[in-house]
């Protein structure tokens, strides 16, 4: 069905979007949570003019600027590459899709860079009632422009709201509404959102342990933990909450991806979950290569309960949505690649009546785009269409990397929990630094949150796989015909820039770290 | 409101806003163009902090404009987007490159431990405002010369070189309008200096560079005018659809909107008269004439490059490709959420002068580079 398509190219944009995608979000969680924290601190400052507090809330908001910077720089690549690396998809869905990064730019950047100037430079300069509106708005500006990103993101995985428009062969937007408060975008936002709380409250807890340890900077290190700690169990709470809902969404709309994650080949009623495992690759079987349980624990039942809050819950595996399954009433891909084909051909011939400026005939086949009894029995299955004459196995997520990357983000999840809740305890009772131990377990636990927040978002992308708009339009159309040696100089380029970047970033964090708040 | 308005309206009226972003964020390139003589005017490293500093607090304004303006293009005419972003690969990745290491070099210049050095982080400064400024004015001048690109039945496009853009680079039409920009970002640069520095070392130098550059400006600039108006365009017909050549197309453009005229001279005369200020005066105040006129200038060639039945985004490989503002346009359902947003524009532009207003009350000298908390 495709016109000689380089599989490489594919692979090298895809490694440079994950590439760039990685690196910005290294940076972009600290953000959106530092940003409230240190907010928080100023407001004390604020209200009890208290020189301490003062030198706590611009101890962080100087690390909070160094690591602004880089998020910004990370980000500008992101927001084009689109252009550049998925032109094809970028005119298909730019009808929908553009909106929210234009909002972005328009209410969200602007106002946050603002905000954030008065916030470092307003010290001596502006009242200190607007100074501290100034802090708080940037946290707010920069939780705003995860808004946009994200709707589009989540509008990538669960296209709703638009229609497809054979005419301009691209999908259009009719409902704006429907867009921004779908059901994954919300909660695709309270999720990370979330997170990144969780990150940086972690981070903070992490620093001032560090500090603890040294014995230096005492009052400092413990007052910034307590306000972390408190911001980190009210965080961990929701993400672990807004995670089972994301799960049980992605049951719902995600199947595959669910099934990926869970390594479920077969589907079955009284699901259990697999807790921990770990698995190798058979590649006897069919649809091979497939992954072998070397061991796992489960826990019974508690798969289906999970979803359908009923053990007796059907959850489908990778089979039953290859082969199709009829009991339970889920098509074959087979099935689907046929239709989906017929979808694309009606399109062509929608064309070419079009050319031949047969009036007839294309009104006819317009009349089908608009119809939705063929929508739901054709146009719904168009991306697989693509996929006629290909293996069916393109169509299967990677089933490692997303069962892995989705237990990692859970059992670090669990921790978490349990840690800010042991530090909030320990704080509150003036015993936290106590234990030399707990602050290395403190210090260790630092980086994890970027493990866990990184996996969720190979989970939420791996997993959509091959679909670049769920469903409707698979990676292979969507990139931009460019020389496959053309994407992997920029990737280079990209990758050795970054990690310069990204060192200097880190040592210049180490060295701020170091010097402590002393100066300030 | 919105909802009434034709689409053909709607698409003339994002037409003119994204040409709005784009002739601002050529005036607020003043900080690359600053960024090029911070080795020239800045002698010791006391001088160039200052000027890094002068520039430090407005970079973001450049950086978030460009972002805003690519997405706005993409919301309103997303053809525009998939069509040259993807297209003339090479080109906007070496200008996105130009601005990655932009955006890191303020903050991490002066602090400790920084991995690669002041000198490296200043030439990263330098490149940005080379590149940047001289590769959008070639960019923006293929909006007449046209580019080599072709789409098919399902809007997808192909390129039809391997250089994917970098073939603009040698158009010698688009070299004059990408020299021109690039010496105008350092006219504005130095005459935004002016106002703002308060070291007379440094304003002498600024002084003395602005005749330098002014002058190239000048000769690139009359060069581009003259032949934008001789050459031949790329014209629609408007009941067809149809893209053909058309003799001095924008010379007629230019005589058919005389509103577009009159904004086209009275910009070029600022801009004139923002440099011979510069110049004469010590009042500073150059830079109020320059920058609006800047803003005057740019967007009228955006004018006469979309308006009256012209192809803004020409190819010239593949006639029929071209783009047009009404066929690489958005919906109207999206035009007009799209512009309910834009109302909010105002609001937040009001917001950025407050704001700038209280922080820039005085001018950047030494005293305050080792007073304030927070110096790059
Ligand atoms: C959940 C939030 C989130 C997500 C998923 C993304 N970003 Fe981001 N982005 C931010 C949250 C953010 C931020 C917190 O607002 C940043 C980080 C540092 C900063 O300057 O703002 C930012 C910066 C930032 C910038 C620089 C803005 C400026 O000029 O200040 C751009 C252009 C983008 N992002 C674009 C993107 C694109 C195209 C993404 C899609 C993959 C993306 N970001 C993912
Ligand atoms: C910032 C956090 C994000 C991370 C870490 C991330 C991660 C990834 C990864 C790992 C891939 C590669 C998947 C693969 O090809 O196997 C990918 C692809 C992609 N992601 Fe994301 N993503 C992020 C955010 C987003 C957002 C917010 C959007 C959209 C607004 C987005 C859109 C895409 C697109 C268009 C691709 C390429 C298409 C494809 O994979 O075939 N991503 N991302
Ligand atoms: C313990 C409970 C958790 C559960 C059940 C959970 C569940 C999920 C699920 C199912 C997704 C995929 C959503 C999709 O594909 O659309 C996801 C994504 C994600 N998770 Fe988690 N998660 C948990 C904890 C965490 C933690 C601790 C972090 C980081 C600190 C985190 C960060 C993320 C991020 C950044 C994403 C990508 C954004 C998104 O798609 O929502 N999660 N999570």
């Amino acid at each position: 069905m495709l016109d000689s398509i380089d599989m490489s190219l594919v692979d090298w944009s895809r490694g440079q979007f994950a590439l760039t995608a990685m690196f910005h979000w290294i940076f972009v969680p600290l953000t959106l949570g530092l940003s409230f924290i240190v907010a928080f601190m100023h407001t004390i400052y604020v209200r009890t003019g208290d020189e301490e507090w003062k030198r706590i809330t611009k101890f962080w908001m100087k690390l909070f600027g160094i690591n602004f910077a880089i998020g910004v720089a990370t980000g500008i690549i992101l927001e084009f590459e689109f252009g550049t690396n998925w032109s094809n998809y970028s005119w298909f869905v730019g009808d929908i899709f553009g909106a929210p990064l234009a909002i972005e730019g328009i209410l969200a950047f602007f106002l946050e860079s603002t905000f954030i100037a008065v916030m470092f430079f307003g010290w001596n300069k502006v009242s200190k009632r607007f100074h501290l509106t100034a802090s708080w708005l940037t946290a707010f500006g920069a939780s705003l422009s995860a808004v946009w990103i994200l709707v589009a993101n989540a509008w990538m995985q669960h296209p709703v709201g638009t229609v497809f428009n054979p005419d301009m062969a691209r999908n259009e937007m009719i409902n704006f509404w429907d867009v921004i408060f779908s059901e994954v975008a919300v909660n695709k936002f309270l999720h990370t959102i979330g997170s990144s709380f969780l990150l940086a409250s972690i981070f903070v807890i992490g620093v001032s342990a560090y500090f603890l340890l040294r014995k230096k900077e005492v009052l400092f290190a413990k007052r910034s933990t307590v306000i972390a700690s408190v911001f980190g169990v009210m965080a961990a709470i929701g993400t672990i909450a807004t995670g089972d809902t994301s799960a049980r969404i992605v049951a719902r709309e995600q199947p595959m991806k669910f099934a990926a994650m869970e390594a479920l080949y077969e589907g079955q009623t009284h699901a259990p979950l697999v807790a921990i495992g770990a698995m190798r690759t058979d590649t006897t079987r069919f649809p091979h290569p497939r992954e072998e349980f070397i061991f796992k624990i489960e826990i019974p039942n508690a798969l289906s309960y999970m979803v359908f809050l009923t053990p007796s819950g059907f959850i489908p595996g990778i089979s039953d949505l290859v082969y199709g399954n009829e009991e339970h009433n889920y098509m074959s891909y087979e099935e689907r690649i046929e239709r989906g084909a017929v979808a694309i051909q009606t399109l062509k011939e929608l064309k070419k009546a079009k050319e031949r400026g047969d009036q007839v005939s294309y009104e006819a086949l317009r009349e089908k785009f608009s119809d939705p009894i063929w929508i739901d029995q054709y146009y719904q299955h168009f991306g697989f269409g693509y996929y006629k004459g290909r293996e069916l196995r393109e169509l299967i997520p990677n089933v490692k990397v997303n069962f892995y990357s989705f237990h990692v983000m859970v059992i670090l999840g669990g921790h978490f929990l349990i840690f800010t809740m042991l530090v909030l305890w320990l704080s509150l009772k003036n015993r936290w630094g106590n234990h030399k131990w707990l602050l290395w377990v403190a210090m260790i636990t630092l980086p994890m949150p970027w493990i866990a927040s990184q996996a969720g978002w190979v989970l939420a992308e791996m997993g959509r796989q091959p679909w670049v708009v769920y469903e409707l339009m698979p990676n292979i159309t969507a990139v931009t015909r460019l020389k496959p040696a053309a994407v992997q100089i920029t990737f280079w380029i990209f990758l050795l820039t970054f990690t310069l970047l990204f060192i200097a970033e880190i040592r210049i964090m180490l060295s701020q770290i170091k010097k402590g708040p002393e100066g300030e | 409101m919105f909802g009434k308005l034709s689409l053909l309206v709607l698409q003339q009226y994002w037409y003119i806003i994204v040409s709005l972003l784009g002739s601002i964020l050529v005036f607020l390139f003043f900080v690359q163009g600053g960024q090029t003589f911070l080795f020239r005017i800045g002698k010791s490293e006391s001088e160039r902090t200052i000027l890094v500093n002068a520039l430090g607090r407005k970079w973001e304004f450049t950086f978030t404009t460009l972002v805003t303006f690519g997405g706005a293009f993409f919301a309103s005419f997303p053809l525009f987007y998939a069509t040259s972003f993807g297209g003339a690969y090479w080109v906007w990745m070496l200008i996105l490159f130009a601005f990655v290491i932009q955006a890191v070099s303020y903050e991490f210049r002066t602090k400790a431990s920084n991995f690669l050095g002041k000198r490296v982080y200043e030439n990263f400064l330098f490149i940005n405002g080379l590149l940047g400024t001289f590769l959008v004015g070639v960019a923006v001048a293929t909006f007449f010369s046209g580019s080599q690109f072709s789409l098919n039945e399902m809007n997808n496009v192909s390129w039809a070189n391997g250089a994917h853009g970098l073939e603009a680079a040698l158009n010698p039409f688009n070299l004059s309008l990408g020299l021109a920009v690039f010496f105008l970002a350092r006219v504005l640069g130095l005459l935004y200096f002016m106002k703002t520095i308060d070291n007379d070392n440094i304003i002498a130098r600024s002084k003395k560079e602005l005749i330098r550059s002014a002058l190239p400006f000048v000769a690139s600039f009359l060069l581009f005018a003259v032949w934008l108006m001789l050459r031949k365009g790329f014209a629609v017909n408007p009941d067809t659809g149809e893209v053909f050549m058309e003799p001095f197309k924008y010379f007629h453009n230019l005589m058919a909107m005389p509103w577009v005229l009159v904004m086209f001279i009275m910009g070029v005369l600022a801009i004139l008269g923002g440099i011979a200020s510069g110049l004469l005066s010590d009042s500073g105040n150059g830079i109020w004439f320059a920058g609006p006129g800047t803003i005057l200038v740019v967007f009228s060639l955006f004018m006469l490059a979309g308006l009256n039945d012209t192809a803004f985004y020409p190819s010239s490989y593949d006639l029929q490709s071209s783009l047009t503002i009404q066929n690489a346009s958005s919906t109207h359902y999206t035009l007009v959420a799209m512009s309910w947003v834009s109302l909010f524009i105002p609001f937040v532009l009001t917001y950025v002068i407050f704001a700038w207003r209280a922080l820039n009350k005085k001018k950047i000298d030494e005293k305050e580079m080792q007073e304030e908390h927070h110096v790059y």
